[in-house]
């Protein structure tokens, strides 16, 4: 425990000490909202409006782990410290762990940011019947996207190119967790894959908290989702760290 | 005959083999033997040096000790234990630094990287800020480990880098080209540094370039060419492979492949190796015990501007040269 809870902290230093992720963190999100916003201020419809802003504070998170957790790896091999963490005695996924959820209190800022925002630039008050459970939703959408942003940076270990994986993901991610747009007006052929998605749950908790109405159907799925997301990334763990150091793909940058 | 019973580092017939492919339309697959049955002991406490040439498998094989890389075929053991089967255990009781620049967080000070580190090679907490102070103490670092490390000089990142792989206290230590692209005083101290370790009964498997350094330090050598041991011994006795012999040296200015040859053809020559020195190409050429070679030597360079011609006894460099040219 005290592992994880000193390399999250060193590592969160390391990403505030970053201009780059600073810059994907503080910007991105703000930038995000801005444009969904502006697509349903056209409709002047207020609770569209809320319905939008809500995604649209998820959606920087969904963006800032998925692309910087499959780079994460990449940026180890750029520091040559890969090899060094996967030669610790310390399993390499509760090496990565750590990371993943210092990305997720990066995240976490671009939901109150995306919030402030939203109220401060198109006035929208949040109006939402249960606090504490809303808070708890934004929790688990952060959580559990870091689990995502894990499992993708587990398969980064083995194939170099994976992180392009995060920046493809990114805007189909915004849809099929239904972050601005109703997941009814999605194909029914992609409703499994939304399902699939842990955040997909987290907005729905999110919104139902906001509404007054029980998440707890939500975000059960949700949690239930993302620790599949981490045990399967221990699973890969072990067998993708082994496959590198059979095809020698840990000093490869 | 093993060194004893029970060796710190043992390697049988270790290979590596490395697979690539290059093309996307009609991609053509090439095998490369990196490692081709490497088998050595080093004994607990000893400082034992790998040299070769770049390419020759010298980091492959430490990689392969360290557990970083499976090995194709062949076995090795660290402390009697199987660096395949026991992956764990092994990892626990080495430290490894490698050269260079990289390795380190660089936004992170020197101490937060240690304390990093310390965490993931487990380190108790209680001991972590004792043994952090004692190894900065070692390291020369004291008083600049609040820094970032992106403001460290080269030679600061490699001693941070040496604490780094102590943190653990462990038992075999492999130096990969510690000293490489450090300056002359920080070279020194690096090796002070390494010095100390056999001192305190560490067992070190060192790599590195610098003759004088393996000359220095090292208890015992192996040469490795071409992923292929081709000599073993004590510095002394790696010398005493050429020492029977003589150096010719000779400084031309544009020197021809062909003279070159016609040097290796000449009877009681065993090698011939040309080493650049400014505007100067310098001919040493290594001979047999009582061969007079010089007039043959010079003959072969008619028409090449010839300048100072030498002799001198022979050097670890110049048994190193031999072994890896031949």
């Amino acid at each position: 425990m005290r592992q994880q809870v000193v390399c999250f902290w060193l590592q969160l230093k390391i990403l505030l000490f970053s201009p780059f992720e600073g810059f994907l963190a503080v910007v991105f999100p703000l930038m995000f909202a801005t444009a969904a916003l502006l697509v349903y201020q056209v409709n002047g419809d207020p609770a569209a409006m809320l319905y939008a802003g809500i995604g649209a504070a998820a959606m920087g998170i969904w963006t800032s782990q998925t692309v910087s957790a499959t780079t994460l790896v990449q940026r180890e091999r750029r520091a040559g410290t890969l090899e060094l963490v996967v030669a610790a005695p310390t399993p390499f996924s509760l090496v990565l762990l750590p990371i993943t959820f210092a990305m997720a209190a990066i995240g976490l800022y671009s939901v109150v940011a995306t919030i402030l925002w939203d109220w401060w630039l198109f006035d929208i008050a949040l109006q939402v019947e249960n606090w504490p459970l809303f808070v708890l939703s934004i929790l688990m959408a952060a959580v559990t996207i870091a689990l995502f942003g894990f499992l993708l940076s587990v398969s980064a270990v083995r194939y170099r190119t994976s992180w392009a994986l995060g920046a493809a993901l990114e805007y189909p991610g915004w849809l099929l967790c239904g972050f601005v747009v109703p997941l009814d007006l999605l194909p029914a052929v992609l409703r499994p894959v939304s399902w699939l998605l842990a955040p997909t749950w987290a907005v729905e908790g999110m919104r139902a908290a906001a509404a007054g109405e029980s998440p707890w159907g939500d975000l059960a799925i949700c949690a239930a989702v993302g620790l599949a997301y981490a045990a399967l990334a221990a699973w890969l763990g072990v067998r993708l760290i082994t496959s590198a150091r059979r095809d020698a793909t840990l000093a490869l940058t | 005959m093993p060194l004893t019973e029970t060796p710190a580092v043992e390697a049988r017939d270790l290979r590596r083999t490395f697979r690539t492919r290059q093309g996307a339309l009609r991609p053509t697959r090439r095998t490369v033997e990196a490692v081709r049955g490497v088998s050595f002991e080093i004994a607990p406490g000893e400082l034992f040096g790998l040299l070769g040439p770049n390419g020759a498998g010298k980091t492959t094989t430490i990689k392969m000790l360290i557990t970083l890389l499976i090995p194709t075929s062949g076995s090795a053991s660290v402390l009697g234990r199987d660096v395949v089967g026991d992956v764990r255990e092994v990892r626990r009781r080495i430290g490894y630094v490698f050269g260079g620049d990289r390795g380190l967080y660089e936004r992170l000070s020197g101490l937060d990287n240690l304390r990093y580190f310390s965490e993931l090679y487990g380190v108790p907490p209680r001991e972590q800020k004792e043994r952090i102070g004692s190894l900065l103490e070692l390291v020369g670092l004291t008083g600049r480990e609040g820094e970032r490390v992106e403001g460290y000089s080269r030679g600061m990142r490699q001693r941070l880098h040496i604490a780094r792989g102590l943190l653990h206290d462990p038992d075999v230590f492999f130096l990969d080209e510690p000293s490489i692209g450090i300056d002359p005083v920080g070279a020194r101290e690096l090796r002070a540094t390494i010095a100390g370790l056999r001192e305190q009964g560490k067992t070190v498997l060192l790599t590195t370039h610098y003759m004088f350094e393996a000359d220095e330090l090292c208890d015992r050598i192996a040469v490795i060419r071409s992923g292929e041991i081709v000599a073993e011994g004590t510095p002394t006795q790696l010398k005493q492979l050429v020492s029977a012999g003589r150096v010719l040296e000779v400084e031309t200015y544009g020197v021809s492949d062909d003279a070159v040859e016609v040097a290796r053809g000449t009877g009681g020559v065993r090698s011939v190796v040309v080493e650049d020195r400014g505007q100067l190409q310098v001919l040493v050429v290594s001979c047999e015990p009582g061969a007079e070679v010089t007039q043959h030597v010079l003959a072969g360079l008619d028409g090449t501007r010839v300048g100072r011609v030498s002799h001198r006894d022979p050097t670890l460099e110049d048994a190193y040269v031999e072994l890896v040219t031949r």
